[in-house]
């Protein structure tokens, strides 16, 4: 039922808006905030939405709920006169070095100051002597509390989505930090490097430590060669950045930009997806018939896996023992690539993914993941990174005419390419066990109980008859959904047989790597539906059915599960709990 | 890293402590208060514990409560705590003049607390409802009224007396 | 609904309580509240007690019974000591007097003059206790019992009908009206704002059903208020009542009284009462024989001066950091534990149960048009008489000041009284015939608050207050909001700087454009509330203000860094001790001759003035 209230004088329909800012937008108006965000609880502490309301005096607008015949007024003097205040207060405290920061054209804090026109800060300055210290000695995340306005959209996005709370607030008042705990560093707590925080960050506090400029030195190296691997759902994001659709495919585009900067070859991670399924859905089988380690978890989420390292070692049992699709991909590379190309030996071959995800450079350090002393993939460019690297070559990714990626090892089906959203590693490992154990066709390969991104899909269940033999399926995104998930088994209680977790909420689509969306939950499912459309428009929708798949065991790999397949696409798991911050009763 | 050196009875007490709050989140405070009360400060290696053990809570979520609140104290304190009410009664009658001689006697600078012989430890607080006898000052729970420097001076020579022949 | 059975006869109880305190014989009241207990009220009733007064040898009374009783309010005075027989209130009392109490007025029935009260205003020693100024003006009914009973057992409170409301509500069984009679009282919340109780509870009310909690607010943390514990100190049982008619009222089972960890005596009694109504099943389940469960949980503050507000409150029961949030959602829909709360302060509970009793006719004969009943403020600062008062509302600043306070202090001159607290503002001499209402204070750019009234005399520099609440609030402002966090701490600066006398007068515009945005653009009522002290100050006050900036001079002579120390010339005989005295040589000079001061190097630290046999320097 729609009810109107009015807003500036204009009488506007809302419907389930939960708060007036999102009717407020919905509109066709807007407010400033830092601190609000669709998919965290309201928090109310940067007073930028601040509207006038006839009758009931300043609220702050994300936490009101819309009333019918409300009288609302978002340009007053008195809000106007709230929010510079606001502004020149955090200006003073910030540290100003703007054309430095990494956030620079993409903070909010400087565009709300332009648009406001602060131009006098009649406050007393951050001293030099009140500068704290950068952490940036993570693979992932650079954290710099001199930028931090104390929004606490991290701390939420910690706690509510990871259930982890890593970081928090410390101390009271003006003396208010956010930070892990006595302020150590990420790299000395748990941290899963998933990136949530900083992808929710209006500010430059916290950042995705950069590779870019590495990349680009490879790149200028004649004497060094590339490969590049690109994850599922950086497609459907990536252009974003320069002013495409969410959820628009643009790998084709991708791929032409990325030969135009220099890279030597260009392959999709896609295509390791659909080699994951080979390996997981053949492991999954054999659980089902052994019945042991069931559930079986997947392993693509870095973070994970991290998460399970560090708070479960006593579940590491249930994880597949399959590497992530990228991880997969980089010894194969390594491996395969000297032998069908020119000029490319595993010593000059440098291997670069192009990740939706911040945790996966972390990943990529493991030491699971190195041959011969050296890291399987060299580096992890994050989609914001590229886009960077792309606009710094002079490319407008719009405006590029598509290209194929190299072959072999870049045909891909529909059931790589939904990977990229919670759900999809279920319903293509489902899609290759169902006609690996029956021998049938499946016909009817749209598991819609398992999609979709939204804040109320967080874990979704499907109960799929192999033959007779009901197999259930558990898919869920963020940790905080997956603890309940473990706490289930470790209650035993749990009745599913395989469990697909993704750290991040909706799944890669919304990884900590991808660009900006978090003032708007629609981008998310948009981006998902754009990987659901590919794979109604690929040639192959099951993994196994993948051409290049075949040829890559019959030329190398034998079988899944194969010794050489074990070698070079599973891994195993370490309890790092232990001599953590957290063991303490040694 | 102090945790490496922690006795087993330590955590032992710690353990039990939560165990008699039901190891619930809501009784976060009491806990602390009770952690607090054991080793006169709040151990970073046990608020880890805590926010390790209890459902719902994090080492960094433990030690947000525990740096939000002023009762807590991350540091040892002194074996008198002097508190000295700033309240506006107090303030109003010269509660500062007793508060500065007495920071002076211990030889604190700005930003530490407590004297160097772990003595005493030197705080103030907002009021504790004791205006009518402004200005006042509370030693490890004693409640002093009517304070000045004089008299303060005289208390702390009579407990250094007795810490002396000790 | 129809009316329930109570398997307890309160006027019985009451019968039995009454005559088992008369068998107490001759009873000793000496108070024993946090500050007579500083003032050394244990040791007092110790020797009362060794001196085998209350096993009543050798007296005119049968027997002699000392009662440690909580606060009467007049803690300046303190040990108070109130001996029924003769009405007669001693005060300063050491234990050393104990002996002649005992002996005289006792076993003779003779007062002890000395240790009577003597009156500011003739200097006459006062026999009566209503004929104390302090006490003569007062009504008191909240803290009636305070200083009469021993709250450490429950059949004094019985004895004073404590739970004689409760009984009534639940034998009639009908909770609706109990809302309304609270409505019809016209009582208003005593921690603030003054929102309607019974509104407040109609709202909780309509979500009846569920789980629902009630929450008494006992977090006083206004500095120069104590009304709240005292009565959670003196008389526990009123509180209790209270919250479990309301309990009653809204349908709730289980209630928080959240109480700072700076009171733990008042902790400790409300646990003691807790555990006596509960023995007497006035408490806990199934109370006095009805299907109505009440069960009350304490928990203790941890020093955080914003968890009086509700929904910091409400976190910090929950076990989180003590910060606010918006509202709505309002309490009454969802609140501690995402459940419906009501929460009330302690003063506010207090008075339900008289309402109950006697109804909502009598507690609104008290007071004005809008504001009904009795309030209590804590007088404190530059007044003869400080202590704890009770008055009705309405009652003018000049009566409280004046007639029950006694005057100013040593003759001074009155200037101001901030009332309300950090959250209030100040009033002047135009505002003495104000009356003392929820309404006239607002408009006057001040709030009844929670109590706190500080007078100040001449020698008080506003701008040193002002920068005073200032720090209180900015030291205590939770951080999560940016005009409370970053404005309350920029407004402090700026004050700082004028104490310091480097104000601009550019200063004055920031700080009042820096005073509106945190007065409208904070989360709370902390933030909201703020900047009422610099707000009124600069009101009433501004010359102040200017006289710090431009004249680079403190009017009060108060703030250190204006002081001028200066040697009069026609006064000094050059005798050097000044000279020799100053402990950075900044006073020159030769033998004889008048001395000067280097105002460059003088620290302003008085030495000099102190020293000079002359009275020849002089600090202006």
């Amino acid at each position: 039922m729609a009810n109107t209230l009015f807003i500036n004088g204009k009488e506007c329909e809302y419907t389930d808006e939960p708060n007036l800012l999102e009717v407020i937008r919905k509109n066709g108006f807007n407010v400033p905030t830092f601190c609000y965000r669709p998919d965290l609880t309201q928090f109310g502490a940067c007073r930028m939405c601040v509207v006038e309301i006839e009758g009931r005096g300043i609220q702050s607008s994300c936490t009101m709920p819309p009333e019918p015949g409300l009288r609302i007024f978002t340009n007053t003097e008195r809000t106007r006169r709230i929010r510079k205040i606001v502004l020149e207060l955090l200006l003073a405290k910030h540290d100003r070095e703007c054309t430095t920061c990494d956030k620079s054209g993409k903070c909010e804090l400087q565009q709300y100051a332009e648009e406001y026109g602060i131009k006098n800060i009649r406050f007393a300055q951050k001293k030099d002597n009140e500068f704290l210290p950068i952490d940036r000695d993570n693979p992932s995340i650079v954290r710099d509390p001199n930028k931090c306005i104390l929004c606490g959209a991290c701390v939420r996005a910690c706690s509510e989505f990871q259930g982890h709370s890593v970081l928090g607030f410390a101390n009271r008042g003006s003396k208010t930090v956010v930070q892990p705990i006595a302020g150590k560093h990420l790299s000395e707590v748990d941290c899963v490097y998933c990136g949530q925080c900083q992808a929710v960050c209006p500010t430059g506090a916290l950042t995705i430590k950069s590779d870019v400029e590495t990349v680009w030195s490879l790149v200028t190296d004649k004497e060094k060669k590339t490969a590049v691997q690109i994850a599922p759902s950086v497609r459907v994001a990536l252009g974003e950045e320069f002013n495409l659709k969410p959820g628009d495919n643009v790998i084709g585009k991708l791929n032409a930009a990325l030969r135009k900067i220099g890279f030597d070859l260009i392959f999709d991670t896609n295509f390791a997806a659909d080699l994951t399924i080979m390996e997981e859905a053949t492991e999954f089988i054999e659980r089902l018939k052994s019945g042991q380690n069931l559930p079986l978890f997947t392993s693509c989420c870095p973070a994970w896996v991290r998460y399970l390292e560090t708070q479960h070692p006593e579940l590491l049992h249930h994880l597949s023992s399959c590497k992530s699709p990228e991880g997969m991909m980089s010894p194969l590379l390594k491996e395969l690539v000297p032998k069908y190309f020119n000029g490319f030996t595993n010593e000059n071959l440098y291997v670069i993914s192009i990740m939706p995800c911040t945790a996966k450079k972390a990943e990529i350090k493991r030491s699971q993941l190195t041959r011969d002393g050296r890291q399987e993939t060299d580096y992890v460019l994050t989609t914001q990174e590229i886009a960077r690297m792309i606009k710094s070559a002079g490319l407008n990714l719009a405006e590029i005419e598509p290209e194929n990626n190299d072959s072999p090892f870049g045909q891909y089906t529909g059931a790589g390419t939904i990977f990229g959203a919670s759900g999809g590693v279920a319903e293509a490992a489902v899609r290759t066990a169902y006609e690996f154990v029956t021998g049938d066709k499946l016909e009817n390969m749209d598991f819609y109980p398992l999609r979709g991104v939204d804040k109320n899909s967080r874990t979704k269940d499907a109960t799929i008859d192999i033959k007779g033999t009901a197999v259930k399926v558990r898919v869920v995104s963020t940790l905080k959904e997956a603890e309940k998930s473990l706490r289930e088994i470790l209650d035993g209680k749990a009745d599913f047989q395989m469990l697909e977790v993704m750290a991040c909420p909706g799944g890669c689509i919304n990884g900590g790597g991808q660009p900006r969306s978090c003032d708007n939950s629609k981008i998310k499912e948009e981006r998902a539906d754009g990987l659901y459309k590919e794979d109604t428009e690929l040639p192959y929708r099951k993994s196994h059915e993948n051409p290049d798949i075949q040829k890559l065991y019959n030329e190398f790999l034998e079988k899944p599960g194969s010794h050489i397949s074990h070698d070079m696409l599973h891994t195993h798991y370490k309890n790092l709990f232990e001599h953590s911050y957290k063991d303490l009763k040694r | 890293m102090p945790a490496l050196t922690r006795d087993h009875s330590d955590w032992v007490k710690v353990d039990s402590i939560i165990d008699s709050y039901e190891a619930k989140k809501s009784n976060l405070i009491a806990i602390l208060q009770k952690v607090q009360e054991e080793f006169r400060y709040l151990p970073e290696d046990i608020l880890t514990y805590i926010g390790t053990k209890i459902e719902g809570l994090s080492p960094a979520t433990v030690y947000g409560v525990a740096t939000f609140y002023a009762q807590f104290s991350l540091e040892p304190k002194g074996k008198y705590i002097i508190k000295c009410c700033d309240g506006t009664a107090c303030h109003v009658r010269g509660s500062m003049p007793v508060y500065t001689s007495l920071k002076q006697r211990f030889g604190l600078e700005d930003g530490t607390f407590t004297s160097k012989d772990g003595l005493f430890t030197l705080e103030t607080v907002s009021c504790l409802g004791a205006c009518g006898l402004a200005p006042v000052v509370v030693i490890n729970d004693k409640v002093y009224p009517q304070m000045t420097t004089d008299a303060m001076k005289i208390i702390i020579d009579t407990i250094l007396d007795e810490e002396h022949s000790a | 609904m129809g009316t329930n059975t109570i398997n307890i006869n309160i006027q019985e109880e009451q019968k039995r309580a009454e005559e088992s305190i008369k068998a107490q014989g001759l009873r000793v009241l000496v108070c024993n509240g946090t500050g007579c207990i500083a003032n050394g009220s244990n040791d007092v009733i110790a020797k009362f007690k060794e001196l085998g007064a209350d096993v009543s040898i050798l007296t005119q009374h049968d027997k002699v019974t000392i009662v440690p009783t909580g606060c009467h309010g007049f803690c300046e005075q303190g040990v108070l000591v109130i001996i029924p027989d003769l009405n007669i209130t001693y005060v300063k009392v050491k234990p050393e007097d104990v002996e002649e109490i005992v002996d005289s007025h006792i076993r003779q029935g003779k007062p002890v003059e000395r240790l009577l009260y003597t009156s500011p205003k003739t200097g006459e020693k006062v026999y009566r206790n209503e004929d104390i100024e302090f006490y003569a003006r007062q009504s008191r009914t909240t803290l009636k019992n305070c200083g009469e009973i021993n709250a450490e057992c429950i059949d004094e409170a019985i004895a004073k009908h404590a739970y004689e409301a409760l009984a009534k509500v639940l034998q009639e069984n009908n909770p609706e009206a109990v809302i309304q009679e609270i409505e019809k009282s016209g009582l208003r919340g005593r921690g603030g704002g003054g929102f309607p109780t019974g509104r407040k509870w109609r709202f909780t009310a309509a979500n009846r059903g569920g789980k629902s909690y009630v929450v008494c607010n006992g977090d006083e943390g206004d500095p120069g208020a104590f009304m709240d514990r005292s009565v959670m100190e003196g008389d526990p049982h009123k509180l209790l009542e209270g919250m479990a008619i309301a309990g009653f009222a809204i349908g709730s089972d289980e209630a928080y009284i959240y109480v700072r960890a700076e009171y733990p005596l008042a902790i400790k009694r409300l646990r003691i009462a807790i555990k006596q109504a509960e023995e007497r099943g006035f408490l806990g389940k199934n109370i006095m024989g009805t299907d109505f469960n009440f069960e009350i949980h304490i928990k203790e503050g941890a020093g955080a001066f914003v968890c009086g507000e509700e929904t910091a409150l409400m976190a910090s029961i929950e076990g989180e950091r003590g910060m606010p949030r918006p509202k709505p959602p309002f309490p009454a829909n969802k609140g501690l534990f995402g459940r419906p709360t009501l929460i009330n302060n302690v003063e506010t509970l207090a008075n339900v149960p008289d309402i109950i009793r006697k109804g909502a006719d009598w507690f609104s004969s008290f007071g004005t048009e809008t504001s009904k009943g009795t309030k209590t403020f804590a007088l404190t600062g530059e007044v003869n008489n400080t202590g704890l008062i009770e008055v009705p509302m309405g009652t003018t600043l000049r009566e409280i000041i004046f007639d029950i306070g006694g005057g100013i202090r040593n003759g001074k001159k009155f200037k101001a009284a901030q009332i309300g607290g950090p959250s209030g503002g100040c009033l002047t001499e135009e505002h003495l015939d104000l009356p003392m209402d929820y309404d006239s204070l607002i408009k006057a750019g001040a709030m009844v608050g929670s109590g706190g009234l500080v007078v100040m005399n001449e020698d008080t520099c506003i701008v040193e207050v002002a920068r005073f609440f200032m720090h209180f609030t900015q030291s205590e402002s939770c951080g999560k909001c940016v005009p409370c966090r970053e404005g309350t701490k920029n407004m402090l600066k700026i004050l700082e700087k004028i104490v310091r006398g480097q104000g601009e007068m550019k200063d004055l515009d920031t700080l009042e454009e820096l005073a509106y945005a945190v007065k409208e653009g904070s989360l709370c009522g902390l933030g909201k509330t703020a900047p009422n002290p610099v707000l009124s100050t600069l009101k009433y006050f501004r010359d102040e203000y200017v006289a710090h900036i431009k004249e680079k001079r403190c009017p009060a002579g108060v703030c250190t860094a204006l002081k001028v120390i200066k040697i009069d010339e026609s006064l000094c005989k050059g005798c050097t001790k000044c000279a020799r005295t100053c402990p950075v040589g900044a006073i020159s000079g030769t033998v004889k001759n008048p001395h000067k001061i280097d105002q460059s190097k003088c620290i302003k630290c008085g030495a000099c003035v102190a020293a000079c046999p002359f009275k020849a320097i002089k600090q202006a």
